[in-house]
């Protein structure tokens, strides 16, 4: 393959991707910083599935937490109550999540725009609501203790291990994404995004096409959710809450709709930024919240499309 | 029965405050499109500013009048200085800046107020009212007859004000606004200022009963946009309905079912009804163009 081929092709923008991967760990002095890139891409993970449903198929979700919930109370409550290894509870969580966007799926997608927004946002509560209540399973607002994850009698621990285990995933799961967007089903997404009477006219089953998607985002933010319990070793009902659902929104319009290397720049900007802004103590959320509007004012299309857009301009 | 009247007014009072807060959201959103979810932020301030003002040793009705005056310069400058410049920018990016806005005023009244919870002393002492059985505070009629003064106050001004109709024109169609002479810009400007007024009044009134603190904006502006979104999104009606019936789902639910599923209750009900009547209760069903 030439190296021209080989930059056009649809999985070029996962070698950059890779490329930091592999070289960011050269860079931290301490485990603390695997901790932070592990969530970083954890958070990038489950932004790739909340993308491909708003960027492409143009649906907004403020209740993807709650899939992220349920994949992290999977690991959680699979190996305490029911006996189920760790690895089984992640995919029995993720197949859970399927099956639950199936359902809710095809009535909630009926809805347009702002309704649409706010009922994705009663699920969302309607979980995290279940996973503060029913505290014989979740142990309540304190939340439950997760098991570490235990793979061929070998358990799995470190911050520096997380970071590869949350990094490969991440690439994975772009590549996937990617080849979702460079399917039929992909351009049929784009082009509900842009009309969905046009694409209706012209034979799309936009029903079908927007549940696909939909379940299969729950998916992504389902497996980033068990990571995220398994990282953590703890995990509370604010992992489903809605603050946590309007983070992953704001992680994917300020990294950029429509790219998945903005899922990235856009989780590592909101897992990054409070970390860094600790120093500040209590003007902390000021700063936070100035940055969000500013990234918003002036690259409304969010930081990867807008530089992506710059250099183009540059070159042509 | 004099538990469901019980329930009925506590259910009232509380949504009285969704109303109001919708009522808010539905007036921005028809001048411009931005769905603010800074709006519960508004009525954060209204109830800490009056608490911090009376504090300093203002007299309380003036300090209320001077909480509502800086809220409203906050919605001035929110609009002016975080909505103008992104003008044309789609709405997911809008709300995202709203809710920027909503971090950075959360976190600037923890700097500048504190953490803590505050209160206001009732208006007419709190000693309850029985009426069939029921016990209802003062304070609870306080806020029902607020409401019903601004939502009427709201509607003449729109209706039979000169400067009123400029903004349902606004409204109604932005492009042919214009064209008649009406300075959109400044009527979009004016519609935050309005929410930004109605917002804070309602926090200086319900903070004797529900207390206030730097925090209680996220909560209130989730409740408001699900009661705007109940009644149709756009529909001054539907937002003051919707948020009525929002706040008798909850004190019904809390009553009846179980106070820890309240909001799960009330969101069930609006899910559902949604299903039913995709665009609330008021709304009015639009084609799409392409």
């Amino acid at each position: 393959m030439s190296v021209r081929a080989l930059l056009e092709h649809r999985l070029a923008a996962i070698l950059p991707m890779a490329a930091i991967v592999v070289v960011l760990p050269l860079l931290f002095p301490s485990a603390y910083y695997y901790r932070v890139a592990a969530l970083v891409f954890v958070f990038a993970l489950a932004c790739i599935g909340l993308n491909l449903l708003m960027g492409f198929a143009g649906q907004v979700s403020l209740g993807h937490a709650g899939f992220m919930g349920i994949g992290a109370y999977a690991v959680a409550i699979g190996p305490a109550h029911l006996g189920v290894p760790s690895w089984l509870a992640l995919v029995a969580g993720a197949v859970l999540s399927a099956l639950v966007a199936f359902l809710v799926g095809r009535p909630i997608l009926r809805l347009r725009g702002h309704y649409l927004a706010v009922a994705t946002l009663g699920f969302g509560l309607l979980l995290a609501i279940v996973f503060t209540n029913e505290a014989r399973f979740t142990g309540g607002p304190d939340g439950m203790s997760v098991p570490r994850l235990v793979l061929f009698d070998w358990p799995l621990r470190g911050a520096a291990t997380w970071y590869w285990i949350a990094a490969v995933s991440f690439l994975i799961g772009a590549a996937l994404a990617l080849n979702l967007i460079d399917s039929p089903t992909g351009r049929a997404l784009r082009a509900i995004h842009d009309s969905e009477v046009a694409s209706r006219v012209l034979g799309v089953d936009v029903a079908s096409k927007k549940l696909t998607v939909f379940v299969v985002s729950a998916v992504y933010a389902s497996v980033a959710g068990s990571y995220f319990a398994l990282l953590n070793g703890h995990i509370t009902p604010d992992v489903s809450g809605f603050l946590r659902s309007i983070e992953l929104v704001a992680m994917v319009v300020l990294g950029g709709m429509g790219s998945v290397a903005g899922s990235l720049v856009g989780a590592a900007l909101l897992v990054v930024l409070p970390q860094t802004l600790t120093f500040l103590h209590d003007y902390e959320h000021m700063v936070l919240g100035l940055i969000v509007m500013g990234v918003m004012i002036f690259l409304r299309a969010g930081i990867v499309p807008t530089i992506a857009t710059a250099l183009a301009a540059r070159r042509a | 029965m004099p538990e469901l009247l019980q329930f009925a007014f506590s259910g009232l009072t509380v949504g009285a405050v969704y109303a109001l807060v919708a009522l808010g959201f539905t007036l921005i959103y028809n001048a411009s499109d931005v769905v603010n979810f800074a709006q519960g932020e508004f009525v954060m301030l209204g109830g800490m500013t009056t608490v911090f003002l009376g504090l300093a040793g203002v007299p309380l009705p003036l300090a209320a009048c001077l909480a509502v005056v800086f809220t409203v310069i906050v919605g001035l400058a929110l609009h002016r200085f975080a909505i103008e410049p992104a003008r044309g920018a789609s709405a997911v990016v809008l709300i995202i800046i709203t809710i920027g806005a909503s971090i950075f005023l959360r976190g600037a009244a923890q700097v500048v107020f504190d953490k803590r919870f505050h209160s206001l002393p009732a208006w007419f002492g709190s000693d309850p009212i029985r009426v069939g059985g029921a016990a209802i505070l003062p304070q609870s009629l306080v806020v029902l007859a607020g409401a019903v003064v601004i939502v009427v106050l709201l509607w003449a001004f729109i209706d039979r004000t000169l400067f009123g109709k400029a903004i349902a024109a606004t409204a109604a169609n932005r492009l042919a606004a214009r064209l008649v002479g009406i300075d959109t810009r400044r009527m979009i400007g004016f519609s935050f200022a309005l929410s930004a007024a109605i917002g804070a009044v309602a926090g200086i009134l319900i903070t004797p009963i529900t207390l206030t603190s730097y925090d209680v904006g996220t909560l209130l502006a989730v409740k408001g946009f699900a009661a705007a979104m109940l009644g149709g999104m756009g529909s001054a009606l539907g937002a003051v309905v919707g948020g009525l019936v929002l706040g008798l789902l909850e004190a019904f639910a809390a009553g009846y079912v179980s106070s820890q599923y309240k909001d799960a209750v009330a969101f069930l009900v609006i899910l559902l009804v949604l299903f039913a009547m995709p665009r609330g209760l008021f709304g009015k069903a639009t084609a799409e163009r392409v």
